[in-house]
């Protein structure tokens, strides 16, 4: 158990994406089955232990210590399970000579029924130090917040066992917790288990941008055209009864899209994007879509206002064929006639853009003809559907960003090789009457610059800061200083969480504008105006 | 006579009616007796200082030789008359030369803690309860939820660490006075022989410390004079916190911030301070040992001061001793 809670500790901690390679594959290497496949199975979020609700935790406590103390100890940590874990009293002489594996935690909490879930719980707080009393309360009261996501945790298994990320997604839903004959692959001590689950995950194909002087070698008439839609990438699997939603990295996201679900009335894997509203009719915009995104429950009332569809672009399975060899004109024409037999209030068919020239198709992208539109596709004809990103069958071309300019307000502190720079910027522009100007931050973006920008940036915020909050530091900003960023966003939408009103997608800085007073940057308006 | 007329606070610090001196005052007095070398505790211009010879030593090297008008090296153990007031110091545990000061007239004992840890510490002589009627405890983490894991724990964790990202340099965060050394001392302990790495705001406390006994293998300065940022690829280097936030950092390979202290319990107090590996090592007594110390002493009341006084003078009421805070102004945690 002191190992897995290790683990977690280190990951909530540790910001980088490869330094949290580094700890997982470590994990998977020194730790032994069970434990390291229900550790994974836990920070999956796959593992499956019956809930404490946080009242019950407090109760358990407060019958073993004065209610005083621990309220004094809950308000200065300000986290129950931290403040549980530490403040635990174990029972003199009840100390064991070890303390219980992940494994045997994780048993007895799956043995215990809903009546004596909290004495169980209770033996094993007894039986546990600090860290570990930590792991067990995360496990039973749900979610372990450590910012490793499922993609993370596979990406892990794949460097462990140096493979491609790939080969695990798509063995992934068929394999059963505590994944040893994953684990004995992957560790080459047995052969790579073999798949006979139904409606597995096929991994997608993905696309690259198209870079400066790509389409200049490239020939038209090898390439056909669609737009670029902005929804979420789904994967369609219906086989043997079993209806499977995925996600692009293979995560199940079935039960927040049950209308779209129950629609699936074949025995395919369809490639596509899933959007709101009513394909005949109207699609929704990206507002109407977060309706239904990160949803625990989905309320018949969200299902019918912002109904669940998907936009079809590919044909990966017909009953017992697989499709993937086939040139995408092939699996197109497949598509075609497939499409027809589908429910169309919930199916269609993702339109080609005709066009006779890359200039033709550039004055498309500039100017698509919907909100949701973020750019045009690029899929070459003869190319198979091939898992990853390989260069050269597909290309998405996005239309150019949005971009306001800004006045930096905070600065944080990085980590690792950024630890001594401030590198995370805050950003605001003005709002509010004539006179009485202030600023309203509208996001944060902590990359776009180079490193020698990042040193120039770096000096501006010592040598402005007015106040100091732990690593972050308030810069000086007002109609006669400040530092005005030219901010690049993708989109943006209503928030109620920000001040603004706004929360914009993927910011990044995109040019320094040193020579710009901070009272000509832009207002919330020009913002506001771009809502849609 | 009361106690409180024996001992009581002033806007200067603890003052001895009686005995006419302070108890490590945050001004300058003309007569002061000093627990330990750090800042908050030990300050420059008065009159005269008595406290151990290593509390003289270091404050020496902090302020300059002329930082009183006189000073006295009290043994520890010894007596020492004050206009009929009698002293002692005995040693706290919780840095080299730090002790506590039991003050004694009229039958009536008070020990003075100053800062005090339990926790065995190479770098120290270890705390010595003394028997007392009134017990004046720190309170830094005087809280249930701090308790501090074994030090040789915390310091396997960073050994770890640097054997699993050996391309990247460790940076530890370590108070200059105490901490620092005993982090060093504990990587000695741990068998880690390479050079370690210092900031040079530690070089002459450590210097102190090796000519106190105390080993700390070879120390080298964290500066790059040949080659390059590679040179600390694998390095653990230690320094005053402030001094990884700051420019001097970056000479550093893609470095993993550690900070070794008491407050690394709470992982909120980590996670604010961009602490990817925190090490909870104190000087202080946790919890545990502030509530056991306080049995130990006998005492039948309790003083508490600096920290958060009001749950230790809940649990002394629950044991049935009676307990007050005492409002002294001007301590902050320079020591952990």
């Amino acid at each position: 158990m002191n190992r897995f809670a290790e683990l977690l500790d280190r990951l909530v901690l540790t910001p980088s994406r490869n330094g949290k390679l580094t700890l997982l594959t470590d994990y998977f290497r020194s730790v032994e089955d069970p434990d390291r496949g229900l550790a994974l199975a836990a920070i999956t979020g796959d593992l499956k232990i019956a809930a404490v609700k946080p009242a019950m935790l407090r109760t358990l406590v407060t019958e073993r210590m004065d209610p005083v103390l621990f309220g004094y100890s809950y308000d200065y940590v300000g986290d129950l399970a931290e403040t549980v874990s530490l403040v635990w009293p174990q029972p003199p002489g009840r100390i064991a000579n070890r303390e219980p594996t992940l494994g045997e935690v994780v048993a007895k909490l799956q043995a215990a029924s809903r009546s004596d879930g909290p004495k169980v719980l209770t033996g094993l707080l007894d039986s546990a130090g600090i860290s570990a009393r930590f792991a067990i309360i995360k496990l039973v009261t749900g979610g372990l917040r450590i910012g490793v996501s499922a993609r993370l945790a596979k990406q892990a298994l794949a460097d462990f066992g140096k493979v491609d990320v790939a080969e695990i997604e798509e063995l992934w839903h068929g394999l059963s917790q505590p994944y040893t004959a994953l684990f004995a692959w992957l560790e080459g001590k047995a052969e790579k288990p073999r798949n006979t689950a139904l409606a597995l995950f096929r991994p997608v194909m993905l696309s690259n941008p198209v870079g400066d002087c790509d389409l200049e070698k490239l020939d038209p008439a090898d390439y056909a055209a669609e737009w670029k839609w902005d929804g979420i990438r789904v994967q369609a699997v219906a086989e043997g009864g079993i209806r499977r939603l995925y996600s692009r990295t293979g995560d199940d996201v079935s039960g927040a899209f049950p209308d779209l679900a129950d629609a699936m009335h074949f025995s395919a894997a369809l490639d596509g994007e899933l959007l709101v509203g009513d394909p005949r009719e109207a699609t929704g915009t990206f507002s109407d879509l977060q309706q239904r995104l990160n949803r625990k429950t989905v309320t018949l009332r969200m299902q019918q206002q912002y109904p669940a569809f998907m936009r079809c672009y590919d044909l990966l399975q017909i009953g017992e064929e697989d499709l993937r060899p086939l040139s995408f004109r092939e699996r197109r024409g497949r598509l075609e006639a497939f499409i027809g037999t589908l429910d169309p209030s919930r199916f269609d068919l993702s339109p080609f853009v005709d066009f006779a020239d890359w200039q033709a198709l550039e004055d498309l992208r500039r100017a698509p003809p919907h909100p949701i539109i973020e750019g045009v596709m690029l899929k070459r004809w003869d190319s198979p559907y091939l898992a990853g990103r390989p260069k050269g069958p597909w290309f998405k071309w996005k239309r150019d960003p949005h971009t306001v300019d800004a006045v930096l307000m905070y600065a944080q502190r990085g980590h690792g090789k950024r630890s001594s720079f401030y590198s995370d910027y805050t950003f605001g522009v003005w709002s509010g009457t004539e006179g009485a100007e202030e600023l309203v931050p509208v996001g944060k973006a902590y990359f776009g610059f180079t490193d020698e920008e990042l040193k120039q940036i770096d000096k501006y915020v010592r040598d402005n800061t007015v106040e100091r909050f732990g690593p972050v530091r308030s810069v000086r900003a007002d109609r006669d200083n400040g530092l005005v960023l030219e901010v690049a966003f993708e989109g943006l939408n209503r928030s109620t969480r920000h001040k603004s009103g706004v929360a914009m997608r993927f910011p990044r800085i995109s040019r320094l504008r040193w020579d710009k007073p901070a009272n000509e940057a832009d207002r919330i308006e020009t913002l506001q105006a771009l809502l849609d | 006579m009361r106690a409180s007329d024996l001992l009581h606070p002033r806007p200067e610090g603890l003052y001895c009616p009686p005995g006419d001196f302070f108890i490590d005052p945050v001004r300058p007095v003309n007569r002061a007796l000093i627990t330990h070398g750090h800042s908050d505790h030990a300050r420059s211009g008065h009159g005269s200082v008595l406290a151990t010879q290593q509390t003289l030593d270091i404050m020496a090297l902090r302020y300059g030789e002329d930082f009183a008008g006189t000073t006295q090296a009290a043994m520890l153990g010894e007596t020492i008359a004050l206009d009929g007031v009698s002293v002692s110091f005995h040693p706290a545990g919780h840095v080299l030369g730090s002790a506590q000061i039991a003050v004694e007239h009229q039958g009536r004992r008070i020990v003075a803690s100053g800062d005090y840890k339990r926790q065995k510490d190479a770098t120290c002589a270890p705390f010595e309860p003394i028997r007392c009627d009134v017990f004046i405890t720190e309170a830094t983490f005087g809280l249930p939820v701090f308790r501090h894991p074994p030090d040789t724990e915390e310091v396997a964790r960073l050994l770890k660490s640097a054997a699993q990202f050996p391309e990247r340099s460790h940076l530890v965060g370590a108070y200059a006075l105490g901490k620092a050394q005993r982090v060093m001392r504990l990587l000695r302990d741990a068998g880690y022989d390479k050079p370690l790495y210092i900031h040079g705001a530690l070089a002459r406390l450590s210097e102190y410390y090796q000519s106190q006994g105390i080993d700390l293998g070879d120390l080298e300065p964290a500066t790059v004079e040949s080659g390059g940022k590679q040179d600390f690829a694998g390095a653990i280097v230690v320094g005053p916190p402030s001094a990884f936030a700051d420019r001097w950092a970056r000479r550093f390979p893609d470095p993993i911030s550690c900070f070794a202290s008491g407050w690394m319990r709470i992982r909120q107090r980590a996670k604010q301070g961009g602490v990817e590996l925190p090490l909870i090592i104190s000087d202080h007594a946790d919890w545990d040992e502030l509530t056991a110390t306080i049995k130990e002493t006998g005492a039948e009341e309790i003083w508490v001061t600096h920290g958060r006084e009001e749950a230790l003078v809940r649990w002394c009421e629950l044991e049935g001793i009676a307990a007050r805070p005492l409002h002294l102004v001007g301590y902050e945690d320079e020591g952990d």
